[in-house]
């Protein structure tokens, strides 16, 4: 089976420093991938590297053995790669349902029929099946900017599952996200996993949101892959706590 | 109450009582007042493109008075060889749309302040093309007798007619700008206004929205100068210099970028407010700069963001007083339950 993405060998340097260093991973179909890695150690420089937001300077992206690396973070996101940022992106002048129906009207028809046919391009049910999902409707009609720090959360996941992906990238999804919304998100992406068999990499910090929602972890530090494995295997890898995870 | 002023019904009646008023305008007004009227629509027009390309995509341009221009000296030029107006009219959107995607291209590499004084450049080239072209432009003379269309046998000839034209015309184009507002391509360009990377994460071609933008605003503007042309039937390549650009850039901010009623009520301080402040005589210039410092500073959304925040404040105050007349009747609730406990 081709894996869903294929990166290999990846390499980007900004200046005399190498942020990622040579990383090779795959992800399979319906897999969550957790990476992990102490600040700087080129996560998320990985995941611009692998979706076009950077050019990196050696190495090559495969999406469903398609060769990727080139393409521009739009061509790469129509061929259903969705990704969130580590830092909040979502539109704050227009109003949650409208953020949503943005990321998910580029997927459908041509920008003829995106200027003359409806003005919601068919997706305000669509829209309105993810506000509730991710329990947003009360706020549904709110400009995203007025909403708090978690729903805003909420809101830039729910925005990358719009258009149906294939592949999910989520650049520290739970950062800044109480408890208990916390483990209200980690239900919607095992959710989301399960019935549409997504397939994710996720880049996160908390340990517990990792351990309990990935199927496997690799570790960065210093842009090089130092280990992977199971979420157990990773817990009690001697290198690992030498690392990142302490004592 | 406060929700009907927000709500789309308002704005709908809004905009049918104003259309009917200014159907009915030419039964009071002489015919300077209604060139005048005329005159506030061709500017909205104009300011309708720019805050397609400012106010939503968030480009920003000074040339939008050189692509009036250059809609104008079309038109004019076209009239006067006795090319049909709706042709020339056609021809003047068409070629400013095109120039216009060309000058969207500075705008996929430099923005901000960067792309102000590219586009200031541009504004230059056209003003100097104007003047010093002389066998095309007619050079500082400018052009003089251009004739007003006749239409299916209707002569716009008198001040009334083409002021109806105007109207027509206006009203056309400001449905096509709220057409476009209102499809996913305003949403995409809001998008491109508010965070272009993740636009881009999200399917949305930033690079073709950016020079439609441009291309759309411009010829937008190529419009409204199509219709200047006969409006005044005189006009001179210092109509058109950056003083324009700069009046029109003006409009949209005053009166409230990225809104769709923002460019009218905007022209409206630029081309009315003066006439009827007439009275202030010299003074008016400093009145109103010192007017729209005072906005800048204290509601840089312009009048429309300063018309929202009003009626969000009067909504706050109702909602309060609702509450504290809630408050009292429950206050006098359990007054009444602890007199009863205390018998
Ligand atoms: N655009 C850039 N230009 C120059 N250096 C950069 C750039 N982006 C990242 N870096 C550098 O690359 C290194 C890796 O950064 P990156 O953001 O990938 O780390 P990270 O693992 O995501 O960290 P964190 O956990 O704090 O988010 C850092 O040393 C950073 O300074
Ligand atoms: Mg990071």
């Amino acid at each position: 089976m081709t894996p869903v993405l294929q990166v290999t060998n990846i390499r980007k340097q900004f200046g005399g420093l190498t942020a990622v260093d040579g990383v090779s991973f795959s992800v399979n179909e319906g897999e969550i991938l957790g990476i992990i890695g102490p600040n700087g150690s080129g996560k998320s420089t990985l995941f611009n590297c692998v979706l076009g937001q950077y050019q990196p300077t050696e190495g090559e992206v495969r999406v469903d053995g398609q060769l990727v690396t080139g393409l521009r973070p739009c061509d790469l996101n129509r061929l259903g790669v969705s990704r969130t940022f580590q830092l909040l992106q979502v539109f704050p002048q227009l109003s949650v349902r409208d953020n949503l129906i943005l990321a998910g009207q580029e997927h459908k028809g041509t920008m003829g029929t995106r200027l003359f046919g409806a003005r919601d391009a068919g997706l305000t049910a669509d829209a309105n099946r993810m506000i509730e999902f991710f329990r947003l409707s009360h706020v549904a009609d709110e400009k995203a900017g007025g909403l708090s720090y978690g729903q805003q959360k909420l809101l830039d996941a729910a925005m990358a599952f719009m258009a149906g992906p294939r592949l999910v990238l989520l650049d520290e999804p739970a950062g800044g996200v109480n408890l208990t919304m916390l483990g209200h998100l980690r239900e919607r992406l095992q959710a989301i996993n399960a019935e549409q068999n997504a397939t994710f990499v996720v880049i996160e910090h908390n340990m517990e949101f990792v351990m309990a929602l990935c199927d496997r972890i690799i570790v960065l530090a210093e842009g090089k892959v130092i280990a992977e494995g199971t979420p157990d295997a990773i817990r009690s890898n001697p290198e690992v706590i030498e690392a990142y995870l302490g004592h | 109450m406060m929700d009907f002023l927000t709500s789309r019904a308002f704005k709908g009646t809004v905009f049918v009582l104003l259309v009917i008023g200014l159907i009915v305008l030419p039964f009071f007004l002489r015919p300077f007042g209604l060139l005048l009227v005329a005159m506030w629509m061709v500017h909205a027009v104009a300011a309708l493109g720019l805050n397609l390309t400012l106010g939503y995509a968030g480009q920003i341009s000074m040339a939008q008075g050189a692509f009036v221009g250059i809609g104008a000296y079309c038109t004019g030029l076209m009239t006067l060889a006795g090319v049909p107006y709706p042709i020339a009219f056609l021809c003047s959107g068409v070629l400013c749309f095109a120039i216009g995607w060309v000058l969207g291209y500075p705008a996929l590499r430099v923005q901000h302040h960067y792309l102000a004084f590219v586009t200031l450049a541009f504004s230059t080239l056209v003003f100097l093309v104007m003047r010093n072209e002389e066998w095309l432009t007619n050079g500082i003379y400018g052009l003089t007798d251009i004739p007003r269309p006749v239409l299916l046998g209707w002569n716009t000839g008198k001040a009334q007619d083409f002021y109806f034209f105007t109207l027509l015309m206006t009203s056309i184009l400001a449905f096509c700008v709220w057409w476009i507002i209102s499809s996913p391509w305003g949403r995409a360009f809001v998008a491109l206004r508010e965070n272009p990377v993740r636009a881009l994460s999200l399917g949305v071609d930033t690079r073709r929205y950016t020079l439609m933008a441009f291309a759309m605003g411009s010829s937008i503007g190529g419009f409204a100068g199509a219709l200047y042309a006969p409006l005044v039937q005189f006009f001179e390549p210092n109509s058109f210099s950056l003083t324009l650009s700069l009046k029109l850039l003006l409009m949209v901010i005053v009166g409230g970028a990225g809104t769709f009623f923002g460019p009218f009520i905007g022209a409206a301080t630029e081309v009315l407010l003066p006439e009827w402040l007439r009275i202030a005589q010299g003074y008016y210039l400093i009145i109103y700069a010192m007017l729209v410092m005072v906005l800048m500073m204290f509601c840089p959304t312009g009048i429309i963001g300063l018309g929202e925040r009003v009626i969000a404040h009067l909504r706050q105050k109702k909602i309060s007083s609702e509450r504290s007349a809630q408050a009292q009747a429950m206050g006098a609730d359990t007054a009444d339950k602890k007199e009863g406990a205390g018998q």
